[in-house]
C-alpha cells in the first residue's frame, strides 16, 4: 500500500520551527508532525473467500475466522422494491419482514423468537430497493441448528396472517409519521425530483397500497423471486469449510433451481428537472437545503476520478464543504456533497445542509458556489495528492476483518462486478491524473442543471425564496385511506 | 464527517453488552478474563493518565479512545453546553498545528477575546446602549477576521485523514467526553504525538465561528425534531436539582454567550491527566508503545482533580408530567428515578431492562406490539441522561396509527405492575444471562468497540476488568430481587411522564385526500 512520505522541509521553515519551539517552553524535545517517519506496513494480504456453486445454482462464499466462537451468514436475494407494481407498493418490504416474523411451516414466528433469543442467536430478513437480504449469527455450537432454521425461513415461510396484520399496522404508522422528521421529507422528495415520479426508486407506500396487500401476494412474491439460483450466501466465522459445505448441502441441496428470468429494468426519467422546489414545514428553526441531479454507476469510466472529486469536496475534515461552509462561515453543522455512485443504476449527485432560516439564501448560494469552484478553482495538485493519500492509506480499513472482505465480495457478486475489483481499486486511484480529476469535476458538477429543494418554515425562508421567479411548491400531504377502510 | 455528541448516555455497555458468565459451555475460547488479561497491559503515567493497551494483531491497524471523566453535568449556570463546545475545540489544533504563524495568531486571539468580552459586557448590561453594542460588535467582527487569516483550516483532522485515519470523531454526554479514531499500525507515533498535543495546549481558534456551528447542531437535533423537543422538556422536568437537568447541547442563550475564556477555564479544571483514560486496541506492541506514551503524553503536567459535584437529586415526592403539543404524531415516554450504575442493585436493573425490552420475546414487545397491537415500537433507555449519578430508566412507546398515548400508558403500567406482583420465569432469567454472555463475545471482535467498553468500565468502576467481572453478578440475581427492585422503582411518585399530543396549528389545512392518485405522494 502507498504510504505517503512527506517532502523534507526547506531550511527556512525548519528555522521557524526551531523558533516556535523556543517560544513554547518545555516541549522542545518533541518532534513536529512533519518530522515523523513511519516504518513501512507489511504488504497487505487481503484474504479471499472460497467460492462454491451448489448444484441448484446457489453461490456460496466462505471465509474461516477462528478468533471467536461465532458464525455469521449473510445472503443476497435477487429481488427488490424496484420490481414492485405500482398498486402494491410496500409488498417487497412486507415480504422481507414476514420471511422472519411470519414463521415457517415448522415453527411459528413466536417459536422462532424463542428459539433464537434463547440461544442469543439472530436471523433477520428484509428487502430493500435493489436487493433482498437475510442474515444469521450464532455461537459455533448452535450453527447446525440455527442454519436449519435459516433454511426454513428462506424456503418455507408461512407468512402468518396475524403477523402480516402487525407488519401492515407498523407500515401504516410510519406513513402517518412520514412528515414528522425533516430529514425524511428531504430524502423522499428529492429522489422524486431526481429520478421522476414514475420511477419505482421514488415510490413510497400509501395506506391504500398497504391495505390492498394480502398473504397470497406475499407468497406469490416469494414464489417469484426466492430461488436458490437467485441467492448468494456468505459465510464467515468459526467453522471448517468442508463441514460447513456439507451442512449447507444438507439444508439447501434438495431445493430445486428456479426458472432463469431476467428482471425488468426500473424506469428512471432521462434527466432531472432543474428548478427550485419548496416544501412547507413550520415546526423547524432551520431550513434544509438539497441540490443536485442524477449521478453515475460505479462502472462509469470517471469512477476513480469521482472518488477523488468527492474526497476533495466533502470526504474529510479538510474538505472544501466542511472547511468553507462549516468551519469558516459557521453556517451549518451538517454539510455534505458528492456525486453518488450506485452499483447498478445512477446514484444521485447531491449537496445538502441545514442552516438557520435567516441564512437560507446564504446556504443555497454557498453550496452552488462550492460546486462552481470545483470547476473555476479546480482541484490543485496538493488536493489531489492529499485525497489519494487519504484513500490509499485508509484502504486497509476496508479489508481489516474477514467479514468486511466477505461483504465486499458478496456485493460484487450480486451486482455483477468482477471479484478483482477490490484488488484493482488502489491501482485505479493511483493512476488518476490531475487533468482527469478536473475534467470529471467539470463533467459531473453543473450547478446550472441542479434541482434545488428547500424544506423549512414559510415565513423564515421567504426572503431567500422570493429571489427565484418560478418556485414550485410540493404538496406532501398524506393521502387518506380509501373510504370505508 | 460529523463531530457528534450523544443525546443518550454514552455507549451503554452496562445495558446493551451486559455479560453473563453463565456456566454454559461455549466459552472454551479466549474470552474469559484470565486469558484476555494476558493480552492487556495497563500503564499509568506519573501525571496520572492511564493507558490500557490490548494486543489484537488480526490486521495491521489499531483504534483508540480517550475518555475524559467530564460531561455536561460538570457545567455551571450560564455555561451549559461548554463540555460539548470544548469537544469541538479539541479539533482546532495547537500552536504547531493549524496555524500559519502562531505568535501573530496568539496576539490576534488575545485581542479578539478582549473585544468579545467588551461587547458582551455592554450587550448584557442593564442599560445597554444599542449604538455602543453595535460598534463593539463591529470591533469584535474585525478582530475575528484578523485572527482567521492565520488559520490553516482543519489541519488537525486533515493530517490524521491523510495518513489513513478513519472514524475520526468524538462525543459528549452528561457524564463523559470521548475522542477516537483508527490508524494503520505503523502510525502509532503519529497518534501519540497528535493525541497528546491536542490536550497539551489546545488553541481555541475559530471559537466564535464554531459556536455558530454548535448552535446549528442544536437547531438540527433538538429544535427541529419532535423527539428532540420532547426529550429536552422531559429531562429538565425529571431533575429539579442535579445538573443532569440541563441539556448536553446547552441552552440557546448559553451557546450564544459562553466565551473562549470560559472554555479555557473549563479545560484547565477538567482536562487533567488523572481525569483521563485511553485504551489502544489492535496490532500494537506495549514495549514500543509505552516509551512513546511516556515521551509524548508525559509532557502534560499533572493537575489537581476537579471538584466533585455536590448536588444530589432529592428523592422525588411527586409524579411529573410533560405534555408537548406538537404538529407531529403522538409519542409516549415514561421514566423512573433509579440509583447510579455503581449501586449494588444495578445487575437487577439490568435484568428488569432485559426482560421488559430486549428483543421480540420481551414483555413490552409481546404485550404492546404483538398482542394488543397498540404500539409499533417499544424500548427503553436504561440510563438517561447519564449513569454515573442517580438517573432515570426510561421506557418509550410509539403508538400505532389512531392509538392514544393513554392506551400505551395503561399497557406499559400493566407490565410494570406484573413485575412487582409475580416472579419472572426461569426462561426469562436464563435468556437474560445467555444473551449477556453472547453480547460480550460479540463486543470482542472490534478494536474500537473494545476500546470503548474497556474505558467505560474503567472510568465507572475504576478497573477495566469489571467488563468481565460484572457479568458474574448476574448469576446472583434472583426472582425475589427483581420483584423487590421493581416494587421500589415503579412507584407513581418516582415517575416522570412525557408525551407528544398532536395539535395541528391554526391556519394549516388538515391533511385531506390530496389527489396524488398514483400512490407515491
Amino acid at each position: 500500500m502507498l504510504l505517503k512520505t512527506r517532502q523534507p522541509m526547506p531550511i527556512s521553515c525548519l528555522l521557524l520551527l526551531v523558533f516556535l519551539m523556543m517560544v513554547i517552553p518545555g516541549h522542545a524535545q518533541v518532534k513536529q508532525v512533519e518530522e515523523l517517519r513511519y516504518p513501512p506496513l507489511p504488504d497487505l494480504v487481503i484474504p479471499e473467500p472460497e467460492r462454491v456453486v451448489l448444484d441448484n445454482g446457489m453461490v456460496v462464499l466462505m471465509m474461516e475466522d477462528h478468533e471467536l466462537p461465532l458464525v455469521s451468514l449473510s445472503a443476497f436475494i435477487r429481488t427488490g422494491a424496484r420490481l414492485e407494481p405500482m398498486d402494491k407498493i410496500g409488498i417487497a418490504s412486507l415480504t422481507g419482514t414476514l420471511l422472519r416474523t411470519g414463521g415457517t411451516t415448522k415453527k411459528t414466528g413466536d417459536e422462532l423468537d424463542e428459539f433464537l433469543e434463547g440461544k442469543a442467536a439472530m436471523i433477520e430478513t428484509g428487502i430493500g430497493g435493489t436487493a433482498g437480504k437475510a442474515s444469521m449469527s450464532c455461537l459455533t455450537e448452535d450453527f447446525p441448528a440455527v442454519l436449519e432454521v435459516f433454511g426454513d425461513v428462506l424456503r418455507t415461510p408461512a407468512f402468518a396472517s396475524e403477523k402480516l396484520k402487525i407488519a401492515k399496522n407498523r407500515m401504516m404508522a410510519s406513513i402517518a409519521r412520514q412528515n414528522d422528521d425533516p430529514g425524511d421529507i428531504v430524502s423522499r422528495e428529492f429522489k422524486k425530483l431526481v429520478y421522476g415520479k414514475g420511477s419505482p426508486y421514488t415510490w413510497v407506500p400509501t395506506y391504500a397500497t398497504i391495505m390492498g396487500i394480502t398473504q397470497k401476494d406475499l407468497a406469490q412474491w416469494h414464489e417469484t423471486y426466492v430461488h436458490p439460483n437467485r441467492i448468494i450466501l456468505g459465510l464467515v466465522g468459526d467453522f471448517q469449510k468442508d463441514q460447513a459445505l456439507a451442512l449447507l448441502n444438507k439444508v439447501f441441496g434438495d431445493w430445486a433451481k428456479g426458472p432463469e428470468v431476467k428482471d425488468a429494468e426500473a424506469f428512471i426519467q432521462e434527466q432531472t428537472l432543474a428548478g427550485v422546489f419548496y416544501v412547507e414545514k413550520n415546526d423547524m428553526t432551520q431550513a434544509k437545503i438539497a441540490m443536485g441531479y442524477q449521478g453515475i454507476r460505479r462502472d462509469h469510466p470517471d469512477y476513480y476520478s469521482l472518488v477523488i472529486v468527492n474526497q476533495i469536496l466533502s470526504g474529510s475534515f479538510g474538505a472544501r464543504l466542511f472547511s468553507n461552509i462549516r468551519s469558516k462561515q459557521g453556517l451549518a453543522y451538517d454539510v455534505h456533497g458528492g456525486v453518488g455512485l450506485q452499483w447498478d443504476h445512477p446514484g444521485m449527485a447531491l449537496l445538502s445542509m441545514s442552516t438557520k432560516t435567516q441564512t437560507t439564501g446564504k446556504g443555497i448560494d454557498a453550496l452552488i458556489a462550492e460546486s462552481r469552484k470545483m470547476v473555476s478553482n479546480p482541484p490543485t495538485e496538493d488536493e489531489v495528492e492529499n485525497a489519494k493519500a487519504s484513500i490509499l492509506n485508509s484502504f486497509v480499513f476496508s479489508v481489516d476483518s474477514p467479514s468486511k472482505v466477505l461483504s465486499k465480495y458478496l456485493t460484487y457478486e450480486y451486482y455483477g462486478y468482477p471479484s478483482t475489483w477490490l484488488k484493482t481499486f488502489r491501482r485505479g486511484i493511483e493512476q488518476v491524473t490531475l487533468a482527469q480529476v478536473r475534467e470529471a469535476a467539470a463533467r459531473h458538477l453543473r450547478p446550472q442543471d441542479f434541482a434545488i429543494l428547500v424544506v423549512g418554515p414559510r415565513e423564515g425562508t421567504k426572503p431567500a425564496l422570493t429571489r427565484y421567479k418560478d418556485i414550485q411548491e410540493l404538496d406532501i400531504r398524506i393521502p387518506d385511506p380509501p373510504k370505508g377502510a | 464527517m460529523q463531530i457528534s455528541y450523544r443525546v443518550w448516555s454514552q455507549v451503554k455497555c452496562i445495558v446493551l453488552v451486559v455479560v453473563a458468565w453463565s456456566l454454559s459451555v461455549a466459552m472454551v475460547h479466549a474470552q474469559d478474563l484470565g486469558s484476555f488479561e494476558q493480552r492487556v497491559t495497563q500503564h499509568t503515567l506519573k501525571n496520572g493518565w492511564t493507558f490500557i493497551l490490548v494486543e489484537r494483531p488480526v490486521a495491521p491497524v489499531f483504534s483508540f479512545i480517550t475518555r475524559v471523566n467530564v460531561g455536561s453535568a460538570q457545567e455551571g449556570a450560564g455555561q451549559t453546553g461548554l463540555a460539548h463546545m470544548f469537544e469541538h475545540m479539541a479539533f482546532k489544533g495547537t500552536p504547531r498545528i493549524g496555524t500559519k504563524d502562531y505568535p501573530a495568531e496568539k496576539t490576534a486571539l488575545v485581542a479578539l477575546e478582549e473585544a468579545y468580552q467588551e461587547y458582551q459586557q455592554e450587550k448584557l448590561s442593564r442599560n445597554a446602549d444599542p449604538e455602543t453594542v453595535k460598534s463593539l460588535f463591529d470591533v469584535f467582527k474585525q478582530r475575528q477576521n484578523d485572527a482567521s487569516q492565520y488559520v490553516i483550516k482543519n489541519e488537525f483532522g486533515d493530517i490524521i485523514e491523510r495518513e489513513g485515519g478513519v472514524a475520526l470523531n468524538a462525543f459528549t454526554g452528561a457524564d463523559v467526553t470521548g475522542y477516537f479514531y483508527s490508524l494503520p499500525a505503523n502510525k502509532i507515533e503519529l497518534f501519540a504525538y497528535l493525541e497528546s498535543e491536542r490536550f497539551l495546549q489546545p488553541v481555541f481558534r475559530e471559537f466564535y465561528e464554531e459556536r455558530d456551528v454548535v448552535m446549528e447542531e442544536r437547531r438540527l437535533r433538538t429544535e427541529s425534531q419532535p423527539f428532540g423537543r420532547l426529550l429536552e422538556q422531559f429531562v429538565s422536568t425529571a431533575f429539579m436539582a442535579h445538573p443532569y437537568h440541563h441539556p448536553v447541547i446547552g441552552y440557546a442563550s448559553d451557546i450564544q454567550s459562553y466565551t473562549m475564556t470560559d472554555a479555557k477555564q473549563f479545560y484547565e479544571t477538567q482536562y487533567v491527566p488523572s481525569n483521563m483514560v485511553t485504551a489502544i486496541v489492535g496490532d500494537i506492541q506495549p514495549k514500543t508503545v509505552i516509551p512513546l506514551l511516556e515521551k509524548y503524553f508525559g509532557r502534560i503536567p499533572a493537575g489537581s482533580p476537579p471538584p466533585p459535584i455536590r448536588t444530589v437529586e432529592p428523592k422525588s415526592i411527586t409524579e411529573k408530567t410533560v405534555i408537548l403539543k406538537d404538529p407531529s404524531q403522538p409519542l409516549y415516554l415514561e421514566g423512573y428515578h433509579k440509583p447510579a450504575v455503581t449501586h449494588a442493585d444495578q445487575p437487577v436493573y439490568d435484568a428488569i431492562d432485559d426482560v421488559l425490552t430486549n428483543g421480540r420475546t420481551s414483555r413490552l414487545f409481546r404485550s404492546l406490539v404483538r398482542d394488543k397491537q397498540i404500539a409499533v415500537s417499544v424500548g427503553a433507555y436504561g440510563a438517561y441522561p447519564g449513569e454515573k449519578y442517580p438517573h432515570v430508566w426510561l421506557a418509550y412507546g410509539v403508538p400505532g396509527r389512531g392509538v392514544t398515548n393513554e392506551t400505551v400508558q395503561k399497557a406499559l403500567r400493566e407490565e410494570f405492575t406484573k413485575l412487582q406482583a409475580q416472579d419472572v420465569s426461569d426462561e426469562e432469567l436464563a435468556r437474560f444471562r445467555t444473551r449477556a454472555k453472547a453480547g460480550l463475545l460479540r463486543a470482542l471482535n472490534n478494536n474500537l468497540g473494545l476500546a470503548m467498553h474497556m474505558t467505560d468500565y474503567h472510568m465507572l468502576f475504576g478497573d477495566w476488568r469489571e467488563l468481565f467481572r460484572y457479568i458474574e453478578r448476574f448469576d446472583h440475581v434472583t426472582k425475589a430481587d427483581i420483584r423487590r427492585v421493581a416494587t421500589a422503582l415503579f412507584q407513581p411518585t418516582n415517575r416522570i411522564v412525557g408525551m407528544i399530543e398532536t395539535v395541528v396549528p391554526a391556519g394549516v389545512a388538515m391533511p385531506t385526500s390530496a389527489s396524488a392518485g398514483k400512490g407515491q405522494s
